[in-house]
């Protein structure tokens, strides 16, 4: 379940800020940018970014869910027609929001929120092979963080197997390395002791 | 209620506000019009940041 915002909501009230932020994406879908306070665009985004998956599902299910939300069915139109399919294979991050310095008369910070411009073939080429590395790697780090705490565990029952907590740290060995997630805890405790 | 005893003085108001002093911002050059501009932000004389095009100048 995602977490709950902190704070105050904008407007004051639960319900001001959902209309808030349903006039705002309204406009960004309206006008593929808008210009408003940092803070507005900051709550914007998260919001306009689950339409915009909405609408790259495109079945009426999705379509119900967001004219929930944006009541303009023109411009749920256009988000169907125009934006959805213009995103088809950007996996997420479909705004940008650029801070453009205080404003004149209460110096508010404000940003501009826009919407990306579709993904090159290029582009996409880059995007996929670069995950496909940190995945290796990922997968290569974890490999290695396992070998390692096995190494690191048979070392210090070398160390010392005349101390008094013996049958303690053969406790910890035996967890480490039945578990390689949880090494990094149990060697500082082992540190400590 | 508490209430001040005596009327502040003069100098005493003075040197407090004496200290209102304002920062000086840290600005950078602007990457395409070498202006000075806060960081972070786009530039305000030529509009860009990143040398993307965000404002209309």
């Amino acid at each position: 379940m995602p977490k709950p915002t902190k704070g105050p909501r904008l407007g004051g009230s639960p319900a001001h800020e959902r209309l808030m932020l349903a006039n705002l994406a309204t406009s960004l879908f309206e006008h593929g940018r808008i210009t408003t306070t940092e803070a507005k665009a900051r709550r914007l985004r998260p919001v306009a970014e689950r339409l915009i998956t909405k609408a790259r599902r495109g079945d009426l299910h999705a379509r119900r869910q967001v004219l929930a939300v944006i009541r303009d069915k023109g411009v749920v139109h256009t988000l169907f027609t125009e934006i959805g399919p213009r995103f088809e294979n950007r996996p997420g991050g479909y705004t940008r929001i650029t801070k453009i310095g205080p404003r004149r008369g209460d110096n508010a910070p404000m940003a501009v929120i826009e919407l990306v411009e579709a993904l090159t073939v290029q582009q996409e080429a880059v995007g996929e092979a670069e995950a496909a590395t940190k995945r290796a790697v990922k997968e290569d780090a974890t490999k290695k963080s396992a070998k390692e705490a096995a190494g690191e565990e048979a070392l210090k029952g070398l160390e010392k197997p005349e101390s008094a907590e013996e049958d303690h740290t053969s406790e910890q060995t035996a967890a480490a390395t039945s578990e390689s997630q949880a090494e990094g805890d149990n060697g500082e405790n082992s540190d400590k002791g | 209620m508490a209430v001040p005893k005596r009327k502040m003085s003069r100098s005493n108001t003075r040197h407090r506000r004496a200290q209102w002093k304002a920062a000086v911002p840290a600005l950078v050059a602007c990457d395409r019009c070498r202006e000075p501009k806060l960081g972070h932000v786009a530039c305000p004389s030529c509009g860009t940041y990143n040398r993307r095009q965000v404002l209309e100048v």
